[in-house]
C-alpha cells in the first residue's frame, strides 16, 4: 500500500496510485486505515457529506412542507406527495399494524430520501470536491471521498440502525418472553434437542440480514464509483498517446452513458435498502 | 511478486466472469417470468414491476459486490506483501 499513497505526491500518478489515492479517506489518523478493522478511526469525509445531505434533505422537505396547500399542488409539492403516497403505499403492503407505521413510515421516507442523496454525490464530477478540498487545505494530496454510501462503515451504521430497530419491535410486539420463546423454538419446532440449533440459526438469520443489507448498498456504490475512477483515468491518458482525441471523445461517451445508467441504481439501491427495512421491520411483527 | 499479480488478474476475471453468468441467469428468468406473467395478466403489471425492479436489484447487487471487490484488487491490490 506504501507505494500508492507516498508516491501520488508526485505530479503524475499512475493508474494505481490515481485510483488508491482516490480511495483513501480523510480520517482521523491522516493516513490510510491500516487495519481492517478499527474504531479509534473517524472517516471526517464520510460524516460530513453524509451529515451535510440529511440535513439537506431535512431542509428540502421542511422547505416544501411550510408552503404547502390543499388546492392546486406546484410542481415539487406534487414530485414529494408521489414519494410519500409511494413509501406509504410500501409500508401498508408490508406493516399491517397502524402503530408502528407510525414510527416506520417516516423511518423509510428518511432511509430513501437520506440515501437517494447521498448515492447522487456519485454524479458530481470525479475531481470536482477532492481538487476544491486540496487547493482550501494547500496541500495537493489530501484525501477526500466523496460519496458516504461508498464507504462500509456508512452502510453498515445504517444496517445495524435498522437492525436496532427490529430488535426492538421484535421485544416491543412478541414481549421479551415471548421474543426468547422465539429464538429458542423457531423455525424448527419446540423440542429441547432442537433448541441450540433453532438459536443458531436466528443468530446466523440477524447476521446475514443486517451483513447483506449493508453491503449490498456497499458494493453497488464502491463498484460504481470506482467504474467513475476508470472512466476518469480512461480520459487523462489521453495526452500520452496518439490515439488520445479517441479516448478523450471515449471517456466522454462512457462517462455518459455510465452516469445515466448509474441514475437507475442510485434510485434502486436507495429504494431497496427502504424496502428491505420494511421487510425486516415486518419480520419483526410476525409471530411464528 | 510477479505471480502473485498474475493470479490476482485471474482471480478478478474470474470473480466478474462468473458473477455476471449468474447475475444474467437470474435476470434472464425473472424478466421472462415478469414478461410471461404480465402477458396473461395485464392489469397486474404495475405491481408486479415494482417487485421485479426490486428483485432485479437484489440480483445485481451480489454480482456489483463483485464487480467492487475485483476492482479493488486489481487496483489497491491487498496481496502485495513485498
Amino acid at each position: 500500500m506504501a507505494t500508492g499513497h507516498e508516491a501520488a505526491a508526485a505530479n503524475a500518478p499512475t493508474a494505481g496510485e490515481y485510483i488508491v489515492h482516490h480511495l483513501t479517506h480523510l480520517n482521523s489518523t491522516a493516513h490510510a486505515q491500516k487495519n481492517v478493522i478499527d474504531f479509534s478511526v473517524l472517516n471526517y469525509d464520510t460524516l460530513f457529506f453524509s451529515i451535510l445531505m440529511g440535513v439537506l434533505g431535512l431542509f428540502f422537505m421542511w422547505r416544501v412542507a411550510r408552503s404547502v396547500t390543499s388546492g392546486v399542488p406546484g410542481r415539487v409539492q406534487a414530485a414529494v406527495e408521489i414519494l410519500l403516497e409511494m413509501v406509504n403505499d410500501q409500508a401498508k403492503g408490508i406493516i399491517h399494524s397502524a402503530e408502528s407505521r407510525k414510527f416506520v413510515g417516516p423511518l423509510a421516507l428518511t432511509v430513501f430520501v437520506w440515501i437517494f442523496l447521498m448515492n447522487s454525490m456519485d454524479f458530481l464530477p470525479l475531481d470536482l470536491l477532492p481538487n476544491l478540498w486540496q487547493l482550501i487545505t494547500g496541500d495537493h494530496h489530501a484525501y477526500l471521498r466523496v460519496v458516504p454510501t461508498a464507504d462500509l462503515n456508512g452502510t453498515l451504521g445504517m444496517s445495524i440502525g435498522v437492525l436496532l430497530v427490529c430488535l426492538y419491535y421484535n421485544v416491543k410486539i412478541k414481549g421479551l418472553g415471548g421474543w426468547v420463546h422465539e429464538l429458542f423454538t423457531a423455525p424448527f419446532g419446540s423440542h429441547p434437542l432442537l433448541y441450540p440449533v433453532n438459536f443458531l440459526m436466528q443468530m446466523i438469520e440477524f447476521l446475514a440480514k443486517t451483513v447483506s443489507h449493508g453491503m449490498r448498498l456497499f458494493g453497488n456504490m464502491y463498484a460504481g464509483e470506482l467504474i467513475f475512477m476508470l472512466i476518469a483515468l480512461m480520459g487523462a491518458a489521453w495526452a500520452g498517446t496518439a490515439t488520445g482525441a479517441f479516448l478523450w471523445i471515449g471517456h466522454i461517451i462512457a462517462g455518459s452513458i455510465w452516469a445515466i445508467f448509474h441514475i437507475l441504481i442510485v434510485a434502486l439501491q436507495a429504494f431497496i435498502f427502504m424496502m428491505l427495512t420494511l421487510v425486516y421491520v415486518g419480520q419483526a411483527h410476525e409471530s411464528h | 511478486m510477479e505471480h502473485v499479480l498474475g493470479f490476482v488478474a485471474l482471480a478478478a476475471g474470474l470473480i466478474i466472469g462468473l458473477g455476471a453468468i449468474g447475475a444474467c441467469i437470474g435476470i434472464g428468468l425473472m424478466g421472462g417470468k415478469y414478461i410471461e406473467a404480465s402477458a396473461r395478466q395485464p392489469e397486474l403489471m404495475n405491481a408486479l414491476q415494482t417487485k421485479m425492479f426490486l428483485l432485479a436489484g437484489l440480483i445485481d447487487a451480489a454480482f456489483l459486490i463483485g464487480v467492487g471487490i475485483a476492482m479493488m484488487f486489481a487496483f489497491a491490490n491487498p496481496f502485495k506483501l513485498i
